[in-house]
């Protein structure tokens, strides 16, 4: 038995990709720490939170090859908690968002519980059914304030010293959530959990074949997305000291949907574009007189058609042709 | 009762999908370290019967017993973890990771490097000898880094058989591995599943009769969900009934 047969496709790649992206996170870097000098501190943080949102479930759509339409029940679950913590609880604000997170983790749990043996659209549509479930418990439970929520919020001292008051304290603090929370999804794509994850994307049957649970392993991933998502909603929170009604309902779930989808799946920047983009087009159209979801609706329609990878994708798509 | 050398038992297996009977009343026994063949026309109910052997399907009425344990009830990854591996009639892959990763998949389970999420990939380095190693048996290894979706068909049967063979499984069920292959890949995967079946059990589907001849100690023969025949290879061809039910296949 010989093999005689033309060369291989070109293993290269393989070592350029890595270094690639540890470029582009120090560029984006750079970028962010120059940002609140250039623009309203305030926005970029906004665009941060978002961008974790999304980049949270894009662990979920881009690597497991699931959709969730429900995900702002975790991202509204851990402002609730994170405002409930720093408010009435006086908690250090970190303390906060780190409560946040696991109150999203613990509802992840038990969403993904019901949910992660459904295929395709039905686990997109208990997902959903389930966050308007959360939903419809936030606008009746006393401590979420109902349709008021949960107003001013004391962003507080981190580490009982750090005035969180003053803009640019605040800045640093949404930036480190953000590095870190980014730094982790990264981490869990390239780890032997990510290795496994992707093999279940690409042939889920085989996996099963060669003997992994993978039920087991979506809901792992689940967890991880649920709780990043509550983070970054916890972060929000703080920021604008404001958890309302707004960060749990259905056209959140869409919101997040569209900036991954726009940004490019299954790409890390990806979400980070799509959120500069939706989140400066809302805050430029609120300015004017017309209805904003109707816009962003017909552009979300304009960029799916156009690039279809979404605009990281695209762009990735054609720097590996070149 | 059970033959003491039988690794597989299927007794009483049967499928309904809405009334319509797939496999009706299956026994088959597999002899531990035989390389046994189902074979059968088109639709007769091979794969549907693989897809019960190893759970991925749920039998409306039987057991299955494999090496002495009934695993009726189990989840088809159960099953795999107690070492009965199948391949797949549309060969399975990973298709975007490469010949290197597809192999290291299998690797990982044992070696407890499938749950770490906190942990660099970089580590899996350490499985890369012994996954080099399988993927050299099925001479792959100009191939190691290319993307399984970019091989050819017979390439990609060999490296499903070395990601299989990385599990180290007591016995493999393959789905038509040679289906739609040229007679030079053919000879190849033939020679593979050979070295693979030292030491154990082999259960295949195969149209092919003089491969089948060749390779295979017992053959079963499936029509209409049904066993109509079983034995040696010239015990089964000179069934009158076979050699009609073959006759449709040459045909098809
Ligand atoms: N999931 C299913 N639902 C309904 N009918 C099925 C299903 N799987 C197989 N069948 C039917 O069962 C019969 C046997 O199919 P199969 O086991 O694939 O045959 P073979 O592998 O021998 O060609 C066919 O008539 C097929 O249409
Ligand atoms: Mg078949």
């Amino acid at each position: 038995m010989t093999t005689t047969t033309s060369a291989p496709a070109a293993p290269a790649k393989i070592a350029s990709g890595r270094s690639g992206e540890l470029l582009t996170a120090l560029g984006v870097l750079a970028l962010l720490l120059a940002a609140p000098f250039l623009f309203y501190p305030v926005f970029v943080m906004k665009v941060l939170c978002f961008a974790l949102f999304a980049a949270a479930f894009n662990l979920l759509i881009g690597f497991v090859g699931l959709l969730s339409f429900g995900h702002a029940a975790f991202f509204g679950t851990g402002a609730y908690i994170a405002a409930h913590a720093a408010k009435v609880w006086h908690l250090d604000p970190l303390v906060a968002v780190v409560l946040g997170g696991l109150g999203g983790g613990v509802l992840g749990l038990a969403v993904g519980f019901l949910a992660i043996k459904r295929k395709g659209i039905y686990f997109s549509m208990i997902t959903l059914a389930l966050s308007q479930m959360v939903f419809f418990i936030a606008v009746q439970a006393p401590f979420t304030g109902g349709e008021d929520g949960i107003q001013g919020i004391p962003r507080g001292h981190l580490f009982g010293f750090i005035d969180l008051n003053e803009p640019l304290p605040m800045y640093g603090f949404v930036l480190a959530i953000f590095v870190f929370g980014m730094f982790a999804l990264w981490r869990i794509v390239h780890s032997p959990f990510g290795q496994i994850l992707k093999a279940i994307r690409d042939n889920e049957a085989r996996a099963i074949s060669l003997g992994y649970d993978v039920a087991r392993y979506k809901l792992i991933a689940f967890v991880i997305s649920a709780a990043v998502a509550a983070a970054a909603g916890g972060a929000k929170s703080l920021v604008f000291q404001l958890a309302s009604l707004t960060d749990i309902t259905w056209q959140m779930s869409g919101e997040v949907i569209l900036i991954t989808l726009l940004g490019g799946i299954g790409t890390i920047l990806g979400p980070v574009v799509g959120a500069v983009i939706v989140i400066t087009l809302e805050n430029y159209l609120a300015t004017l007189d017309v209805p904003v979801t109707v816009l962003i609706g017909g552009i979300f329609v304009a960029c799916v058609l156009l690039f279809r990878r979404g605009i990281v994708g695209e762009i990735e798509h054609w720097l590996a042709r070149r | 009762m059970s033959p003491p050398d039988a690794i597989l038992e299927a007794r009483g297996l049967t499928k309904e999908f809405l009334g319509f009977v797939a496999v009706n009343n299956v026994n088959l026994s597999v002899r531990r370290g035989s390389i046994h063949a189902l074979i059968g026309p088109n639709g007769a109910g091979k794969t549907t019967v693989f897809n019960l052997l190893t759970k991925f399907l749920t039998p409306t009425r039987g057991a299955i017993v494999f090496d002495g344990v009934d695993v009726t009830a189990e989840q088809p990854a159960a099953v795999a973890r107690r070492g009965l591996v199948r391949s797949f009639q549309i060969s399975a892959t990973f298709p975007h990771l490469t010949v290197l990763e597809n192999v290291r998949v299998a690797l990982q389970r044992k070696a407890g490097l499938a749950t770490q999420f906190w942990r660099s990939d970089r580590i899996l380095g350490q499985l890369d000898d012994r996954a080099r190693e399988l993927v050299a048996a099925v001479n792959l290894e100009p191939y190691l880094h290319a993307h399984a979706v970019d091989l050819s068909y017979g390439r990609k049967r060999a490296l499903e058989i070395a990601t299989t063979l990385a599990l180290d499984p007591v016995m493999l069920l393959l789905d038509e591995p040679m289906a739609g292959m040229g007679h030079e890949e053919i000879d190849r995967v033939v020679d593979l599943i050979r070295a693979a079946a030292q030491g154990r059990t082999v259960l295949m589907v195969e149209h092919n009769l003089s491969v089948v001849s060749h390779l295979c100690d017992t053959i079963s023969v499936l029509q209409r969900g049904e066993v109509i025949a079983e034995g040696s290879y010239e015990h089964v061809s000179a069934d009158p009934r076979v050699r009609e039910a073959y006759m449709g296949m040459e045909e098809a």
